[in-house]
């Protein structure tokens, strides 16, 4: 579904990729793994056309540099890693500009544009939030707005920047699950930079290392989240747990510099204070 | 009810897409609400209730101190199947030929204004945007001197005002947008272009400035453009600039949905399908050929384009399918009720109509902003 060759990216000096090339099918859910400056937005962006870059990428068989906006909009939801979200826009008119490219250039959205949309906001249980302005949403509220603004734009291909970089632990798991239902609902392709490893190998089909532009390892997540593949990338003292099945579990890191640890104070006696009576006992 | 009932058959019946395998399709037990319509017409209709209020004062205010009843019979003499009305021809020529075209040309002017404005901010996602940002001001500034200074036929001076306001918006632009390439195809431009828009309007000035100093005895003529004013109206001024600013506010309106999609960014807009580059051109090109027409007339009037869009978003919602249609009749009615106040506060002298802008829409403007939340987003 995604064709990536000899993907070459260049911010001025700097070289963000070096000629990355990877292959993902109809369907799969690649995530893109790697440390911070690893190339891993750049990628996605190259795949949303939002970057100028060398080589090719194809997406249906089509260049995604040749294709106009409204045709790769069809083609490819892309959700970057910190949305603007117009604090005063309601949550209903930020899922409508997924329809954009479904709407002609000087045209209103129709019935059926909103009823997308509203399916949408039932589908992701944001109905309720419907009306009121964005600014007044919760981070996870938020993550699954964004989500089903590019589930409005029904493109076969979404390109997800880190996901869950705003949400906290408990939040981050729910989102990824949503991500995965939704994608097995409309048969969508993934292709999601993460930045926690462990989420990544729980979720993703596939993985694609990235390590200062260039491809380090690529493939299921009993390949690629291994000690001795993750070690050279992230640095040492990487520690892979995996189940009996030899699936990885928990992905850690343990501090690399040993710390003499503080001399033991003597602890500070306080004398006990007499807890009150509760009132109206 | 019924007619409800029939129109959900058969998406009822369609399979539900999680039911990709195989398994019968449920039926969903409710319909999801679709989005709802953002509806400006409450707003508009307020506007358009100050507008007409603003206009009938317009017309009924002058140092003249006819009465209301003359004033509308004056005004009836002209329509088609009118009754004999015994209203002298003076006072008919006072409504039609001084204080109806002034109104009209006000409202003309301020709805320009208030509109390129509003699209400015859009376009440019920049709250401090005016019409006069990429060098409409400057540019127009210079056509006018060059006319008033050489002395040719004064007829020639909205013209001028119009080409050089044209004239250095597309120069800025140019600079600007050649300039400026960003690692995203296609956006990126608008600081570049913001940019070039302070070196040309810089650029022209100096040349104005240079002008007007060589010819001292013309300066009171030429303070007097710059400071704006719509004491010339007349309804020849109106034919010559209606045709492009129907087309500039036609081409506004057009595009506030698109305007809407560009509040998430350059970029974010790209990605939902948004020609971003020709978005930007068509805009600019538009809001300028408005705010361009605007200054021909009545040389430069500031704040109207900056004062009137905001107060719309702070009032009434920051959607350009409110701000646009209801900045441009607000700017309308803004406009109108300022020059009232430009021609009677000191009668039968004149205060310049910027003047008064800037006095009353100042403080006015800064109340609506401290009575709001600090936290809206006001482009």
């Amino acid at each position: 579904m995604i064709g990536i060759e000899r993907v070459r990216v260049s911010y001025g000096q700097a070289l963000a990729l070096a000629g990355v090339s990877e292959q993902v099918a109809a369907g799969e859910w690649l995530a893109v793994i790697g440390p911070n400056g690893a190339g891993k937005s750049t990628l996605l962006r190259c795949v949303a056309s939002l970057a100028r870059h060398d080589g090719q990428v194809t997406v249906a068989g089509r260049r995604v540099a040749g294709l106009s906006r409204r045709q790769l909009a069809k083609l490819v939801a892309y959700v970057p890693q910190s949305p603007v979200l117009p604090p005063e826009m309601t949550a209903g008119d930020y899922v409508l500009l997924g329809r954009t490219a479904h709407i002609g250039y000087l045209r209103m959205e129709t019935a059926a544009d909103r009823r997308i949309c509203g399916e949408l906001l039932d589908r992701l249980q944001l109905t309720a939030m419907a009306d009121r302005a964005l600014g007044t949403l919760s981070g996870g509220e938020s993550q699954r707005l964004v989500l089903a603004r590019a589930l409005a734009q029904e493109a076969p291909v979404l390109v997800l920047d880190e996901p869950t970089s705003a949400l906290d632990l408990g939040r981050r798991v729910e989102a990824l699950e949503l991500i995965d239902e939704v994608r097995r609902e409309r048969s969508l392709t993934v292709l999601s930079a993460v930045h926690d490893l462990t989420l990544a190998g729980q979720f993703a089909d596939r993985l694609l290392l990235l390590a200062s532009g260039r491809v380090s390892a690529a493939g299921p997540a009993r390949v690629v989240l291994r000690t001795d593949v993750l070690e050279p990338v992230f640095g040492p003292g990487v520690e892979v747990l995996t189940d009996s099945a030899g699936t990885p579990v928990v992905i850690s890191q343990r501090r690399s510099r040993a710390v003499t640890p503080p001399a033991p104070t003597p602890p500070v006696l306080t004398p006990p204070v007499p807890t009150p009576p509760a009132p109206g006992r | 009810m019924t007619a409800n009932r029939a129109q959900q058959a058969p998406a009822a019946s369609r399979p539900h897409p999680a039911d990709g395998d195989g398994k019968p399709a449920a039926v969903p037990a409710r319909r999801a609400a679709a989005v709802r319509r953002i509806r400006p017409g409450r707003a508009i209709a307020v506007a358009t209730a100050v507008l007409v209020l603003a206009l009938i004062a317009g017309v009924s205010v002058g140092p003249a101190g006819l009465s209301l009843p003359t004033v509308a019979q004056a005004l009836a003499t002209r329509l088609p199947w009118h009754p004999a009305m015994p209203v002298p021809s003076i006072d008919v020529a006072i409504v039609w030929q001084v204080r109806l075209p002034r109104v009209v040309l006000g409202a003309l002017v301020g709805a320009m204004l208030a509109g390129s404005g509003a699209a400015y901010q859009g376009v440019f996602r920049n709250p401090l945007a005016d019409p006069y940002l990429l060098g409409v001001a400057a540019g127009g500034g210079l056509g006018a001197t060059l006319i008033i200074v050489t002395g040719v036929n004064p007829a020639l001076l909205p013209p001028a005002a119009f080409a050089g306001a044209i004239g250095a918006v597309a120069l800025t632009y140019f600079l600007g947008a050649s300039a400026g390439r960003s690692g995203t195809p296609g956006t990126g431009a608008s600081a570049a272009v913001v940019l070039a828009g302070v070196a040309v309007a810089a650029l022209l000035t100096a040349v104005q400035t240079y002008l007007q100093q060589q010819h001292a005895p013309d300066l009171p003529v030429v303070y007097t453009w710059i400071l704006g004013g719509l004491s010339l109206a007349s309804w020849s001024d109106i034919g010559l600039v209606l045709p492009y600013m129907m087309v500039a506010a036609g081409l506004l309106l057009a595009h506030r949905r698109l305007l809407d999609v560009l509040r998430v960014g350059e970029v974010e807009a790209a990605s939902l399908g948004v020609d971003v580059g020709w978005l930007r051109l068509t805009v600019v090109a538009a809001a300028t050929l408005g705010a361009a027409s605007a200054v021909a007339v009545s040389g430069l009037i500031g704040f109207v384009g900056i004062i009137v869009p905001h107060t719309v978003r702070l009032t009434a919602g920051a959607s350009y399918r409110v701000v646009l249609p209801v900045s441009m009749i607000g700017g309308a009615a803004f406009l109108v009720l300022a020059d009232i106040a430009a021609r009677t506060a000191q009668s039968p002298a004149e205060v310049p109509i910027g003047v008064i802008t800037a006095m009353v829409g100042a403080p006015f403007f800064l109340f609506v902003l401290r009575s709001r939340r600090a936290s809206q987003d006001l482009a």
